[in-house]
């Protein structure tokens, strides 16, 4: 099969990492497309006119946008290889609901937790703090969320651990204290996953990065 | 997998627009379930027991196992019992195209349409007009289709048409006539009542959902 698979990106995206490791775990062959998020390039503007972000997966000229969407498409279309969701329909139907619920209350929180100030960023740190209790109880003592193997949780939650630097730094706590199976998780899928060390972006380039545009 | 005796609770709100998609969900398919009316302001053990983490309706309970958030509910109801009246488009390209818009829905709509009845002034002004522009972009992905999933009424129609009950809502409070920004749309949602009963049984009267706000 003579697949096109281009992937439109920003280097610092938690979102576009979903789905580089998504496409890695299965051994798919893509082009990477860097985005200028300043200057759009008129296939992202084609690709995805409703909402204008990244990541976006171009599949044989097809576009598929929104990250956990896209990583569905990715485990339904090359399914032979390294299944991320769960068969069982129960099993697959908690997997989505962690996935969603990091989508809005992990990511967007520890969004605010870097962009906001004053009360909004107080009340952000606090529930950042909750919600990634909540997770470490969903993890408890399993090797990964998938159980032993890498999953649809997994892949939704890790790229976020790069930007635990900078939520920690500018937010004046640390998640290692508070959850350290989260923290062992993390170290565990950048050792034992190559997909995961080779797409996770360095915390410290984030933080510069993150530094410049939020002084 | 669905069996003899399956036991299926749903925890739901009257006036939900996500526990109707629930609802049209299970009618579409013919299952029958106990339907059991949450108190919002004095929720049921039953409902924090199943949903501790949002604490929110809808939940389905199938044999005791609880699954929540309305799209992920409508997507088990279809993979579990699959051999009737399917939802979801198999092929996974159409499918992450109906996720997309149903995202979208999420993500795009209920928040301005919250707005109308809850805001005023600017933001209210500014409300209306995302929630138009997004009435806007749904009869442009309809199209010239009879329903969002072409012939036949789909993952996206359920996702949607629960919204046609809280229209004459959304118009006394944001002062707006839905039929005048979006004639296909009102088409649209005439249509799903007249040939599916699963949409006409479901829908609450409009005029008792704008009692709700009448107290």
């Amino acid at each position: 099969m003579n697949d096109e698979v281009i992937l439109l990106d920003y280097w610092a995206s938690p979102y576009g990492m979903r789905v580089k490791i998504a496409l890695d775990e299965k051994g798919v062959d893509y082009e990477c497309q860097a985005e200028n998020l300043q200057n759009k390039s008129p296939l992202l503007l084609k690709s995805n006119p409703i909402h204008k972000t990244i990541p976006v997966l171009v599949h044989n000229g097809k576009p598929i946008c929104e990250s956990l969407i896209i990583v569905s498409y990715i485990d339904e279309v090359w399914h032979d290889k390294s299944p991320l969701l769960p068969s069982d329909p129960h099993q697959k139907s908690q997997a989505l609901f962690w996935a969603d619920y990091i989508d809005k209350k992990i990511y967007d929180v520890g969004r605010k937790v870097l962009w906001e100030k004053g009360e909004d960023q107080e009340m952000a740190k606090k529930e950042s703090m909750e919600g990634m209790k909540k997770l470490e109880g969903e993890l408890g003592n399993k090797r990964y969320f998938g159980g032993e193997n890498l999953g649809f949780v997994d892949v939704a939650l890790v790229p976020f651990t790069c930007w635990f630097y900078s939520i920690e730094t500018r937010g004046n706590f640390s998640i290692e204290a508070e959850c350290p199976k989260i923290s062992s998780w993390a170290k565990r899928c950048v050792a034992e996953r190559e997909s995961i060390a080779k797409t996770l972006q360095d915390p410290h380039k984030l933080y510069d990065y993150y530094v410049k545009l939020n002084p | 997998m669905a069996k003899q005796q399956d036991e299926l609770i749903l925890l739901d709100f009257w006036a939900s627009m996500f526990g109707m998609r629930v609802r049209i969900a299970l009618a579409e398919k013919g299952i029958p379930y106990e339907y059991r009316e949450e108190d919002l302001k004095n929720k049921s053990h039953l409902l924090l027991e199943s949903n501790p983490v949002h604490k929110k309706i809808p939940v389905l309970i199938h044999n005791g196992k609880p699954v929540s958030e309305s799209c992920i509910i409508v997507e088990y109801i279809d993979e579990v019992w699959k051999d009737k009246a399917p939802l979801l488009p198999s092929e996974p390209y159409a499918k992450a195209h109906a996720r997309f818009w149903t995202d979208f829905i999420d993500k795009k709509l209920y928040q301005p349409g919250r707005n109308l009845y809850t805001t005023k002034g600017e933001e209210l002004e500014a409300s209306r007009k995302d929630f138009i522009s997004c009435l806007k972009l749904l009869e442009g992905e309809l199209g010239d289709k009879p329903y969002f999933g072409g012939e036949s009424f789909g993952y996206l129609d359920i996702s949607l048409i629960p919204f046609y009950s809280w229209f004459q809502a959304y118009e006394t409070y944001g002062n707006f006539i839905t039929e005048h920004e979006s004639p296909k749309l009102i088409a649209w949602a005439k249509r799903c009542i007249q040939n599916k009963d699963s949409v006409s049984n479901t829908l609450p009267d409009l005029e008792k959902v704008l009692a709700l706000f009448n107290k």
